[in-house]
């Protein structure tokens, strides 16, 4: 069992608090930013990065590469706007992927609706 | 679509061998078969509860950022940087793998700290916004850990579903009907040179026969 530090990615306006928790926090505005700092703070030990949506988005190949990594977790979260559905559609394309079809959330909306 | 003929001389060895194989392609079948089915209903267990804390963590971490926004616009930008510059906590958890299915996912446990306080700043240049906001976040971090455990094990759980979905498939509809075409193949070819010979001798016996009785 090892001790490892988290951090968080993103806009400064969404990730300035979660300083105050006591994460390593980099605030990125572009796609190279996003990337340099997720390598930085997995180098760094830091392997539980909450991401905020909009940086996601940009850097979805340096996301890419740490999916099959279980000792690098990588979450998106949403940004100070609020969400915008891309770690929900992340969430769906894993079932998806998994079942073959969307079931569990086409069940959710009908029992909603009914 | 006819399976391919896998490429052996039709021999009786070749015929033991390749039967041997297709016994190990069916177990190996059987065996994938369940561990997908096995994948898939933790899969969904897990997923729902990811969509349950997703949702749940959206909202609440929405309602936080949005106080934070506010508490940024009437607070000097500086003091704001130095009010969260030096945490009064430090937030680490233990993380260790476990496995679902021989699927290494990592487990994660908050390290609960001793000090109570989140705050790192005096109360006197900052709004009551960032008090709130900075607890708010605060009482949201194990929620947050969670729901990081439990999507990153959907996610590798996925990927894992997906291969052996591949492998099964490849199993049922590729290799096992290639071996029994291939075996049908040797044993129609073994029994057609049986007949054969079968034939040839007794040819024979009646041609001998034939020059007995005329000698």
């Amino acid at each position: 069992m090892a001790e490892i530090a988290m951090g968080a990615v993103g806009e400064r306006d969404a990730v300035l608090c979660f300083k105050a928790l006591g994460m390593r926090v980099i605030p990125t505005e572009t796609a190279e930013e996003t990337t340099r700092a997720l390598f930085n703070m997995t180098r760094e030990g830091v392997r539980v990065i909450f991401i905020t949506e909009h940086a996601a988005r940009q850097a979805a190949e340096a996301l890419q590469r740490y999916q099959n990594d279980p000792q690098v977790v990588i979450i998106p979260i949403p940004g100070s706007a609020g969400t915008d559905g891309y770690a929900m559609s992340h969430v769906k394309a894993n079932v998806e992927k998994a079942i073959g079809a969307d079931i569990l959330f086409n069940n959710n909306a009908n029992q909603k609706e009914g | 679509m006819a399976a391919a003929l896998l490429r052996v001389n039709p021999t009786r060895m070749e015929l033991t061998r390749i039967k041997r194989r297709l016994v190990t392609a069916r177990r190996g079948h059987k065996l994938l078969k369940d561990k997908r089915d096995e994948m898939v209903r933790q899969f969904i267990l897990l997923v729902r509860e990811n969509d349950r804390l997703r949702r749940d963590v959206e909202k609440e971490l929405g309602m936080a950022l949005g106080n934070f926004a506010l508490a940024r616009a009437v607070t000097e930008p500086a003091m704001m940087e130095e009010a969260l510059l030096y945490p009064a906590r430090s937030v680490t958890v233990d993380m260790s793998i476990r496995s679902i299915l021989s699927v290494r996912v990592p487990a994660l446990a908050v390290r609960e700290e001793k000090r109570q306080t989140t705050l790192s700043y005096g109360l006197a240049e900052t709004s009551a916004q960032l008090d709130g906001t900075i607890e708010s976040l605060a009482a949201l971090l194990p929620k947050l850990i969670h729901l990081a455990e439990v999507e990153k094990a959907c996610d590798l759980l996925a990927d894992e579903i997906e291969k052996t979905r591949r492998r099964v498939n490849a199993l049922e509809y590729v290799m096992i009907p290639q071996f029994e075409e291939t075996i049908r193949f040797i044993s129609m070819k073994l029994d057609e040179n049986e007949r054969g010979s079968l034939t040839r001798l007794m040819k024979v016996k009646d041609m001998i026969q034939q020059r007995a009785t005329n000698g």
